[in-house]
């Protein structure tokens, strides 16, 4: 075989970084074309999709759009309260399902065998299939507050938070990731004397870094975009969270583009910053649900 | 002894505790009740009293007849030709209306229909809605899981290559899938606008002006289309990196030894990769499978089903019903119907991709 000449190799380079960005071209220009064209009137915003402008902070840029889609929407209430459910939800669901995962791990009780793998099942239901009669129960569940006792959920924060803290998918996480715990540690401490509530809070959970990173990431990204299910029980504009927020711009005869490109910058660049300076644990977020079980 | 166990026992149930009684509540007994609403009329709210009504709601939505059509004939049995030139057949509703010769037609529509010889063949549905809605729905499955996980699988080999900087593109490809879908659905529907909107002069200026605008989401046969498009866009990103975790179990030793060998690259994935890859693409199939039957906000934000249903879907017809006319039966019997599909599929998949031994 011939040896490789270097100018070769470096070609050969080129065209792979060539490939690889004109991919990243796809993927990112959509997303650019967004934030740009909430800087612009939606006169010149129609102009500039003839030309590479549309990807361009150039002509008449302005904060304009931002201002009037804050006075047409309390764009600032829907985040607020995207940010309220989305964290409280969060919290419990790591709270809740790690402990569940350290009970199924851990310790030995009857019908663990059984409910975990009736849990585990449930992985095969899409929220979906099941969202039109939660919403019926939504509507007649009794909830217990300071004026005593009240029949139905909707239009409320609770409904919106508590059918989302357990899951089989976070449950599952921990399992995988306790199983892998060294059972030595937890039987000495066991030996001590130490309670099952004292290994868990001061032993597992300060180990479990990486699982609650990542089981926080998954459930932040389903609650934070959730549509379907806050579209069915929220009417109250005090309790809307983002995405449901939309329908203030969408539900106009003529769509406000300028605007709805500001709401849209609004809610996601956030979101893309985030990511991107957490970029390889919101990766490898996604690549844990991919280990088989 | 025993009562370590007994401790155990109770400790286990109050630790785990919450987690069941919340996945009962919210998961396994509104999935149950799916099942149970669906064999009933209950609606959101009414004054009367629920009803059990067997399979009806499953004929509602399932009913189908096949129903032939002969051409009228005049006295002397030739076939009566209209003024276009057209043959002239009876109206279809004189069999499907108050025709007790006829008990199966009852209430059924016409769905589509073809000529035979001079007879026409009409298919008749109870509601063609949803017949629409399933058909729509399987071809958005049928055409998004193999080709998203093929174009993921792409992504995945083009990125597991040792570069500098590669995890830069790595980031950037994946970043669509941290955008909601709601966001990117309304963002492309401002891309996929007729005339002006940034594709058509996009194609334009790759085409010199040799390519009409159209208007991807009004017209009939293109508004599927550009939707499986755009959830591509969004979520290939997600199975890219579910395939770059499969493509990193596979042992470096295995390529040297191709590489020994005398396998070239081609080769190389076909006798390393991909038989190491089987239960990445097992499981990338079923989640996208599972994914793509889910399918909702696209519609709901981009075309709300029309132009003429063509982008009718299960789950928005179950939530139209369901929440739009409070019909929580009609919804319950869509849900329980994808239910049904999806574990279906995903036995199937699963046992056409087993081990064979």
């Amino acid at each position: 075989m011939a040896a490789i000449n270097p100018d070769d190799q470096g070609l050969r380079l080129a065209v792979r970084y060539a490939v690889l960005c004109l991919v990243a071209v796809i993927f990112v220009f959509p997303l650019l074309f967004m934030v740009m064209s909430s800087l612009k009137p939606s006169a010149q915003l129609l102009l500039d999709t003839k030309s590479i402008r549309a990807f361009l902070p150039v002509g008449d840029i302005s904060l304009d759009n931002y201002r009037a889609a804050f006075d047409r929407a309390p764009i600032g209430v829907f985040v607020l309260n995207s940010v309220l459910i989305t964290g409280v939800t969060v919290l419990l669901t790591i709270f809740v399902c790690s402990l569940a995962g350290f009970a199924f791990v851990f310790l030995d009780w009857k019908g663990r065998g059984v409910i975990f793998s009736i849990l585990l099942a449930t992985l095969i239901i899409p929220y979906e299939t099941i969202f039109i009669p939660l919403l019926l129960m939504a509507s007649q569940l009794p909830w217990i507050s300071t004026e005593g006792l009240e029949i139905g959920w909707l239009n409320s924060y609770r409904v919106q938070v508590v059918p989302f803290i357990a899951d089989g998918l976070s449950i599952f996480l921990f399992v995988q990731f306790f199983r892998d715990l060294p059972r030595e540690l937890i039987e000495a401490s066991r030996v001590e004397g130490a309670s099952w509530w004292a290994i868990y809070r001061r032993i597992v959970m300060p180990l479990s870094g990486p699982v609650i990173a990542t089981a926080a990431i998954l459930k932040f990204l389903f609650m934070y975009n959730q549509y379907l299910w806050p579209l069915m029980v929220v009417q109250d504009e005090s309790i809307r969270p983002v995405m449901v927020g939309l329908g203030y711009f969408t539900d106009q005869l003529n769509v406000p583009w300028g605007e709805v490109m500001a709401y849209l910058t609004v809610i996601t660049v956030p979101v893309l910053a985030f990511y991107l300076s957490l970029q390889k644990v919101f990766i490898s977020s996604v690549a844990s649900t991919g280990v088989k079980g | 002894m025993a009562t370590r166990i007994d401790q155990s026992n109770k400790a286990g149930w109050l630790m785990a505790g919450p987690g069941i009684f919340l996945m009962t509540a919210f998961i396994i007994v509104p999935f149950f009740l799916a099942f149970a609403f669906s064999l009933t009329n209950q609606r959101l709210a009414s004054p009367n009293a629920t009803e059990y009504v067997g399979f009806d709601n499953y004929r509602g939505l399932l009913g189908v007849a096949v129903f032939t059509l002969e051409p009228e004939r005049d006295d002397a049995g030739e076939v009566v030709i209209d003024d276009d030139g057209e043959i002239s057949y009876p109206r279809l509703r004189n069999f499907t209306r108050n025709n007790p010769d006829y008990p199966n037609l009852a209430g059924k529509r016409e769905w589509f229909s073809w000529q035979w010889g001079d007879d026409r063949i009409v298919i008749l549905a109870a509601d063609v809605v949803f017949m629409k809605a399933l058909i729509n729905t399987f071809t958005f499955v049928f055409v998004v899981a193999p080709v998203q996980a093929a174009v993921a699988l792409g992504l995945a080999l083009l990125i597991n290559q040792k570069m500098r900087g590669i995890s830069i593109f790595r980031a950037l490809y994946f970043m669509p899938v941290v955008v909601s879908i709601v966001v990117v659905s309304l963002l492309w529907r401002f891309i996929y606008a007729p005339g002006d909107g940034l594709l058509n002069n996009l194609l334009g200026f790759f085409s010199f002006g040799a390519f009409d605008p159209r208007d991807w989401l009004g017209n009939p046969n293109t508004a599927l289309g550009s939707i499986m498009a755009m959830s591509i866009w969004q979520g290939v990103g997600f199975h890219m990196v579910i395939w770059l975790s499969g493509l990193q179990t596979i042992s470096p030793t295995l390529y040297e030894a191709a590489s020994i060998e005398g396998a070239n690259k081609r080769q190389q994935f076909r006798y390393v990769t991909w038989p190491g890859l089987r239960n990445t693409a097992v499981l990338i199939l079923i989640v996208i499978t599972m994914q793509a039957f889910a399918l909702f906000a696209q519609i709901d934000v981009m075309t709300n089903g029309g132009p003429l249903d063509s982008t009718q879907v299960l789950v928005f017809q179950a939530v139209e019903r369901g929440y739009g006319k409070q019909d929580i039966s009609g919804g319950s019997t869509i849900s329980v119907l994808l239910f049904v599909i999806v574990l279906s599929i995903s036995l199937i998949q699963r046992y056409l991709t087993r081990e064979k031994n």
